[in-house]
């Protein structure tokens, strides 16, 4: 049987499936949330170091982690849509870039608020804290890009080209703790094991999972505006009920 | 050669050679990005003479002692090769410990001795209840004492990174 691969990288089909699938993403990520928090606030011990303060991890980490991805994943779409020029791969882009912006704002603001108590200082110039702040800097220049230039096809790709140059930062991001000194600790998950306490990462995880589900469905419902906006000429879209009404 | 060929062919390059560039520039920059210095590197004069600067390892054990205005603290930060003394005045963050790393910015005095001015505490890497860090540290004492009896504990930590 041979299945049209290609079927759903037409955004007049997207738009449809998109709507379908958000929900299947929404309330997991609802469930999982609350499961992972419960644990991490109420079933994982405290630390014998940073006693209670360490369960701003299970928000912090989730968060940084996903900044990264996202913007991978951003960087990925946006060289697509350069290459082979579909319309849906710059959108899902331009859908994914403000999450990943309030992801990375998160991580750096749970951060603050965790080095504080902890070091002893809301911010120091370590790379890893800088490299962050860069992420932070890039996801927003992506999208002021892509705002200031009227003909969506030519944002697209000036849009594309910050995004793909930029995905160099997040090599830096991850290794930084490694490369150089830093006040921030080196990285507790390896690939050789995870030197945390099983309870601690299950709600870790949990959230991290959650997390992933509510970008999936929050750039869903986004490149679902994105694509009524961008087609807004166009019949199919005209014809849709919930623009007649 | 298609021209879809050619735009991913641009791409690959054009993100070989900004990340080439980076990498370069990092590099060069390499004692800059870091934090702090290690005692190792202050001693070896790596550190900047006559400015402020951080410094950064673990508090060495059975060094901190307060003067008597309550204030004033007087410790050594060693990355268990060369120890560096530093005298701090004001208050110390609750993570800061004998053992435990930390990251103290300032610069030195004419007796080579670190005149901090903020002293930041680093932790590591490891979570785990108290009960796991007790019972941890019980069995390495036990394995410090059947190997070696009387030896320094110093040595059970590992370097600051």
């Amino acid at each position: 049987m041979a299945i049209n691969w290609f079927k759903y990288s037409a955004p007049s089909t997207f738009y449809g499936l998109a709507g379908k699938l958000i929900p299947f993403f929404a309330w997991p990520a609802a469930i999982l949330f609350a499961t992972g928090l419960y644990i991490g606030f109420f079933v994982a011990p405290t630390d014998a170091v940073q006693s209670e303060a360490y369960r701003i991890i299970f928000i912090h980490v989730p968060a940084s982690i996903l900044s990264m991805f996202i913007y991978l994943i951003m960087a990925g779409y946006a060289a697509l849509g350069l290459i082979f020029n579909t319309r849906l791969s710059s959108m899902m882009a331009q859908a994914l870039a403000p999450t990943g912006a309030l992801f990375a704002f998160i991580s750096l603001w749970t951060g603050a608020l965790w080095g504080k108590p902890m070091w002893g200082a809301w911010w120091v110039w370590d790379a890893r804290l800088t490299s962050e702040l860069i992420l932070l800097f890039l996801y927003l220049g992506f999208i002021a890009l892509q705002a200031s230039i009227e003909d969506p096809r030519r944002a697209d790709k000036a849009a594309a080209l910050l995004a793909i140059v930029g995905s160099v930062n997040v090599p830096i991001i991850y290794f930084s703790v490694k490369w150089w000194n830093t006040l921030h600790q080196g990285a507790t998950i390896k690939m050789t094991g995870t030197s945390m306490h099983v309870a601690m990462q299950q709600a870790m995880f949990i959230v991290l999972v959650a997390c992933w589900l509510y970008v999936i469905a929050v750039a869903l419902a986004r490149v679902r505006s994105i694509i009524l906006e961008r087609e807004r000429n166009t019949q199919w879209v005209n014809e849709l009920k919930e623009v007649q009404s | 050669m298609t021209p879809r060929q050619k735009r991913l062919g641009f791409i690959v390059a054009g993100i070989m050679l900004v990340a080439a560039a980076v990498g370069l520039v990092l590099y060069a920059l390499k004692n800059n990005v870091s934090l702090y210095f290690t005692p190792t590197q202050v001693y070896n004069k790596e550190a900047p003479q006559g400015r402020n600067f951080r410094i950064g390892g673990l508090v060495e054990v059975g060094s901190v002692k307060r003067e008597t205005d309550g204030l004033t603290v007087h410790f050594n930060i060693t990355d268990n090769a060369r120890v560096m003394p530093v005298v701090y005045k004001g208050i110390l963050p609750d993570l800061f410990k004998e053992g435990k790393g930390v990251v103290a910015q300032g610069k030195l005095d004419e007796a080579n001795e670190f005149r901090a001015e903020e002293v930041l505490a680093k932790h590591d890497e490891n979570y785990m209840p108290p009960e796991a860090a007790d019972a941890l540290k019980k069995a390495e004492e036990a394995k410090a004492a059947a190997a070696q009896p009387g030896s320094s504990s110093s040595a059970e930590y590992p370097v600051a990174k």
